[in-house]
């Protein structure tokens, strides 16, 4: 735990060295040979992205997601994308330096999947709260009415998205995003860790079918999970990227 | 109500892969309903008029789409599984052993391969190994239901990697499963299924 923490001050001393030196590169001469020569110098050290902690217990979300399934789910499932992103941007950063491009470009499938997978979960723990403290209940506010406008009501919202996201074949995530381009909210299923940015929406909920998600406490019965997940939403934290989103 | 499709019976008792790393409980869930879950649902489709009429479930896998191709598929990839494993494997032998050390150097470099590949796949789906056209050995992978006899190939082993196949035993880690996988092999009906797959090969030319 200690080791880990430091690690993590390390990251964000470092991480915040190099914010202040690229404000400070953009404030003054982007081409400041020195400033240049420090970013550089930054980026090529080890790329080091952590597992975020859980703003709540493992078991803070039963009945409807277990001890053992949330602890499964953050600290191997998670934490194993974490460990493996790291290792291939490492090992692309070695290609990189060697000038092997073609080796570079075969680290591409693995940091969209582990990176993939680090993003999804960083926003999923995020989504959801305990049931009797910030979790279930309805949206307000600005995303209420654009969920009545676009779909009719709560209920038929979510009567959609458990449909598109039970037929999501394999592993994959069901997503309510905001897409800039008409200014509208969508339901969008993504298979495996393919992350949604990537279609250029903005994420605002998303929950994981994979099978590891559920299988503990609710086997194959994937409409199950998601009929009782809604329990646990936790909707001001979907209102709060919703209102950035559309800033 | 359509029971056109039947559930064929596992080749071995439930329990009988309890020494080999694989449960009572997995087989429960993952024949009892994953397995019997694809049957179920392709007879309902066939009583909705969904299913090409007169069609093996050998033939959807080969020329259906989208849902009904899913089903079929799963189905068929499932009853290959479980004939991929046996109680007590007897280790790799005959003809497909030779073959097996032509194309890869050793069959523990054709496991080695094999591990790699069904480990390294990422989400939900099967690793095969097949005969091509050529008369080669191949490993092949793709997702969620995916099935070689689309790219014309003639499947020989199959392993499951979806996570309900190792959730219950194994949780996260896959790779005891697809170890306790290889334990399990069944050689003798792999070495079947290859002698058969060169024969078929032989009377085409």
């Amino acid at each position: 735990f200690v080791s880990s923490y430091l690690k993590n001050l390390a990251t964000k001393l470092i991480m915040s060295r190099l914010l202040k030196v690229v404000k400070q590169s953009v404030r003054t001469a982007p081409t400041n040979i020195e400033t240049l020569s420090t970013i550089r110098q930054f980026s090529q050290s080890k790329s080091d992205f952590s597992l975020p902690d859980l703003p709540y217990d493992y078991a803070a979300l039963e009945p409807v997601l277990p001890a053992r399934i949330m602890e499964l789910h953050h600290s191997k499932h998670h934490a194993t994308y974490v460990n493996n992103l790291n290792a291939t941007l490492q090992k692309r950063q070695d290609a990189l330096q060697k000038g092997d491009i073609a080796a570079v470009i075969g680290f591409d499938g693995a940091i969209k999947f582990n990176g993939g997978g680090h993003v999804n979960h960083s926003i999923f723990w995020t989504n959801l709260a305990p049931p009797n403290n910030g979790g279930g209940g309805s949206p307000s506010g600005a995303l209420l009415n654009a969920i009545n406008d676009k779909f009719g009501s709560l209920e038929k919202f979510q009567e959609s998205f458990n449909g598109k996201t039970a037929g999501v074949q394999g592993s994959g995530w069901g997503w309510l995003v905001y897409c800039p381009q008409d200014k509208t909210i969508k339901i969008q299923t993504m298979p495996n860790q393919d992350p949604i940015g990537s279609l250029g929406v903005v994420p605002l909920l998303g929950i994981d079918v994979w099978e590891h998600a559920y299988y503990l406490k609710y086997e194959n019965r994937r409409p199950d999970y998601l009929k009782d997940i809604w329990q646990v939403v936790n909707w001001k934290n979907v209102e709060q990227r919703y209102a950035d989103a559309c800033k | 109500m359509s029971n056109r499709f039947k559930l064929p019976a596992l080749p071995f008792d439930k329990n009988a892969l309890e020494k080999g790393g694989i449960s009572s409980e997995t087989i429960d869930y993952h024949y009892g309903k994953h397995h019997a879950g694809y049957v179920r649902k392709l007879n309902a489709a066939d009583a909705d008029g969904k299913v090409p009429q007169n069609a093996s479930i050998e033939q959807l896998v080969l020329t259906a789409n989208g849902k009904i191709f899913n089903l079929a598929a799963q189905i068929y990839n499932h009853t290959f599984y479980w004939e991929s494993m046996a109680p007590k494997s007897k280790g790799c032998r005959g003809n497909v052993c030779k073959a097996l050390e032509n194309e890869f150097g050793s069959c523990q470099e054709f496991v080695a391969q094999f591990k790699a590949r069904a480990g390294g796949h990422f989400g939900s789906g099967w690793v095969w190994l097949s005969l091509n056209k050529q008369r080669k050995l191949v490993i092949t992978d793709g997702h969620d239901a995916f099935n070689p006899m689309r790219d014309g190939l003639i499947p020989i082993l199959t392993i499951d990697i979806w996570e309900h196949a190792y959730y219950v035993d194994q949780r996260n880690n896959r790779g005891a499963y697809i170890n306790n996988f290889i334990s399990l092999i069944n050689w003798e009906r792999v070495e079947q299924r290859y002698n058969d797959a060169v024969n078929r090969l032989k009377s085409n030319l």
